[in-house]
């Protein structure tokens, strides 16, 4: 008798215990990375309704950064809001409510900036949801992903993507890219190649209604 | 070397061909009887092991059925015995109320009787006589007088007088039978009083005859049952399936009302435990409203125990009775509790839900629509709340028909199941063996030239010597008629003639 109420008081405890620590790798990390370089700046009207979709879609646990793509963007100061939704509902609520006008805010008062470091924002996107511990990691670039450093940035080392999922929206086609196709195809496929090298998944969605596909790998 | 010229004996090659055949055939019939002896080994071992294994499950059939119907015999018996029990406690109830109010209603029908006989006695009272000198008076009355006046004054005294003790007497008489008929008429009430009480008396002495009517009815059944009659199996039997039915289908009902209930409970759950933390694949959240209706469920479990409506847990119906009435008591209590909790959650999923909609329309920029501000979803969220634990609680009724049926009913689906496989593993001997047979004659088909050459050179010889019979399908301990006719089929084939 004794040794059936030992057994089932610890499969109660093993539950509890993998339940709690269960927690943190069934939430969901979002990095977003928005552009903000030359003529891509008009783009971020579109960036609002991803980011809408994303505050409809995450649950209470889940984390959310919003940063941008600027001259030089491996850096805290480019992250535009981030925050970790609170367990409750209800709480949760007020902080999606919060989160989407601080970005709103953003968006609209946004200056464009001269350079492009997608692969410091992408350093920065793993850095910081490496710290946060989530189970699903994933960035999304709101770029052109054209990349252009300014002078004396090095951004040469490769990523660490494991388990990490990178999906690219909107990426619009360059004036170039309507000459050259093969531009537009060598730049996607740059992206790619250095992503999946870097253990993580690649995808892109350049069609604003298909954002369900965001989560759905 | 190729095959082909292996094979080309003479540089004929029909003739090479014949050969070969030749010598094929005299190879096939040498070794005709040591082939048929494998292949009636062969069918025969599959035979005898597929009816052996058959005849264990019938076996196992006939034990699971035997023991099904002693499930059964036992489960109806204590059916019976309830009901004779619950009989004579009604019976015991009615007899006690009854005999309480018999001193009661000794002592008024003695009152009554006593009133109406002392109210009789009075209503026989005659009213007194003349007195006993009237015929005297009346005689002297009837002299004739002489015509003396004082004699004349006299009688008419004494006539007059007698008058009026007539009419005196008349008047007493009429008074008394006015007053007798008074008192008979006060009689009524209490011969009616009388009446009634004698009719409630017959009216409890006919309930309990219809009582007792019904414990023999039980009482019947009970024989039967306790003789293990087959009318009592059938009539057990056939009451199990209709409550397995019955009560997989309330159960089904309440499984649904359950579900309903989980939905209410577990979006505001997570604002209690959180909406991000896991046990396993399911929800905390989930699994804690899950756990409440559970808890809900196993209290009225225990309601329905302690009220005696159930018998699952003997140890609780066994408690005396103050115990009972306590565990009554707190198993409501805490149902109660675990309603009120309920139906706040449902509040409070209301107001969630309005929250994450005006989320919804937030982001989707969309202007807020006029939210009705009716109170009749909330309310009625909330009836529904406090309202389910209260009826899952009855489920323990049909769980514990559910459960003793059960095992009826699988006995019966086990006893078709076994027999079914019986019926299957005698189905592959019987393939076994005649697909044996099907292989021999096939086999004496194909060298047939050699066995009609045999009958030719036999025959030739004599009919003297018959060749010995070597049955190649006895009959085995097990085998049937089926093997005794592949008896007679194979053992023909024999002496081919």
């Amino acid at each position: 008798m004794k040794k059936t109420l030992a057994m089932a008081l610890s499969f109660i405890l093993i539950l509890s215990i993998s339940g709690c620590s269960d927690s943190k790798s069934r939430s969901k990390g979002v990095y977003m990375l928005l552009d903000t370089s030359g003529t891509y700046a008009r783009e971020l009207k579109k960036a609002q309704s991803i980011l809408n979709y994303l505050l409809g879609v995450l649950q209470p646990g889940d984390t959310l950064a919003v940063a941008r793509i600027d001259t030089g963007s491996f850096s805290e100061k480019d992250i535009v809001a981030k925050i970790t939704f609170d367990e409750r509902p209800s709480y949760a609520n007020n902080q999606k409510r919060m989160f989407q006008q601080k970005v709103n805010s953003f968006i609209s008062t946004v200056k464009s900036s001269q350079y492009t470091d997608i692969s410091g924002g992408i350093l920065q996107a793993i850095e910081y949801l490496n710290e946060q511990r989530s189970g699903q990691k994933y960035i999304l670039i709101f770029s052109d992903l054209k990349q252009e450093l300014a002078k004396g940035y090095k951004r040469d080392i490769p990523f660490q993507l494991q388990a990490f999922n990178v999906i690219a929206l909107n990426v619009t086609k360059l004036r170039a890219d309507n000459i050259d196709p093969k531009k537009y195809q060598s730049r996607v496929t740059k992206w790619r190649a250095e992503v999946e090298s870097g253990g993580g998944s690649w995808s892109i969605i350049n069609d604003l209604e298909n954002l369900d596909q965001i989560f759905f790998n | 070397m190729p095959l082909a010229n292996m094979l080309s004996i003479t540089s004929n090659t029909f003739l090479s061909m014949m050969i070969w055949i030749v010598l094929l055939l005299a190879a096939l019939y040498f070794a005709r009887k040591p082939f048929h002896r494998a292949v009636s080994s062969l069918s025969r071992i599959i035979h005898n092991a597929m009816r052996m294994t058959a005849a264990s499950v019938r076996l196992a059939e006939k034990k699971l059925i035997q023991r099904n119907r002693e499930v059964l015999m036992a489960a109806g018996r204590e059916s019976a015995e309830r009901l004779v029990e619950r009989e004579f406690d009604r019976i015991n109830a009615a007899v006690v109320r009854d005999l309480e109010g018999y001193p009661n209603l000794q002592r008024q029908l003695s009152e009554l009787t006593t009133r109406l006989d002392e109210d009789y006695s009075r209503s026989a009272d005659v009213p007194p006589d003349l007195p006993n000198w009237i015929p005297i008076i009346e005689s002297i009355a009837n002299i004739k007088h002489s015509g003396d006046s004082m004699v004349a004054n006299m009688l008419g005294e004494i006539n007059r007088t007698l008058t009026e003790q007539h009419k005196g007497s008349i008047d007493n008489y009429r008074g008394s039978n006015a007053a007798r008929h008074s008192i008979l008429n006060k009689m009524l009430p209490a011969w009616r009083k009388v009446q009634k009480t004698l009719n409630d008396v017959g009216k409890s002495i006919g309930n309990l005859n219809q009582r007792a009517k019904s414990i023999d009815r039980y009482m019947d059944e009970y024989e039967q049952i306790r003789q293990q009659t087959d009318k009592a199996a059938r009539m057990l039997s056939s009451s199990s399936l209709t409550q397995f039915f019955i009560s997989g289908l309330v159960l089904m009902i309440a499984f649904g009302g359950a579900l309903i209930n989980f939905n209410l409970i577990a979006l505001p759950m997570s604002e209690m435990v959180g909406g991000a933390s896991y046990i396993g694949p399911y929800k905390t959240s989930d699994v804690a409203g899950l756990v409440i209706i559970l808890i809900e469920l196993t209290m009225g479990l225990f309601l329905m125990e302690s009220l005696r409506i159930t018998r699952l847990f003997p140890i609780i119906g066994s408690m005396d009775d103050k115990m009972r009435l306590r565990m009554i008591w707190i198993t409501f209590t805490l149902l109660a509790v675990l309603a009120g909790v309920e139906s706040a959650l449902a509040f409070m999923r209301d107001r969630i839900a309005q929250d994450m909609e005006a989320l919804r329309q937030t982001l989707a920029g969309v202007e807020q629509a006029a939210v009705a501000t009716s109170m009749i979803p909330t309310v009625g969220q909330m009836i529904m709340g406090f309202i389910l634990p209260f009826a899952l609680a009855f489920v323990a009724i049909p769980l514990e028909s559910f459960v003793s049926s059960s095992r009826t009913v699988l006995g019966i689906f086990a006893a078709v199941a076994l027999r079914l496989l019986a019926f299957i593993l005698r189905l592959i001997g019987n393939l076994g063996y005649y697909t044996g047979r099907l292989v021999i004659n096939l086999y004496d088909l194909i060298i047939f030239p050699s066995i009609w050459l045999e009958g030719v050179i036999t025959g030739s010889k004599g009919k003297r010597q018959e060749p010995a019979k070597e049955p190649l399908f006895e009959d085995g301990g097990i085998t049937e008629e089926a093997v005794e006719n592949f008896n007679d089929t194979v053992e023909y084939k024999e002496p081919q003639e």
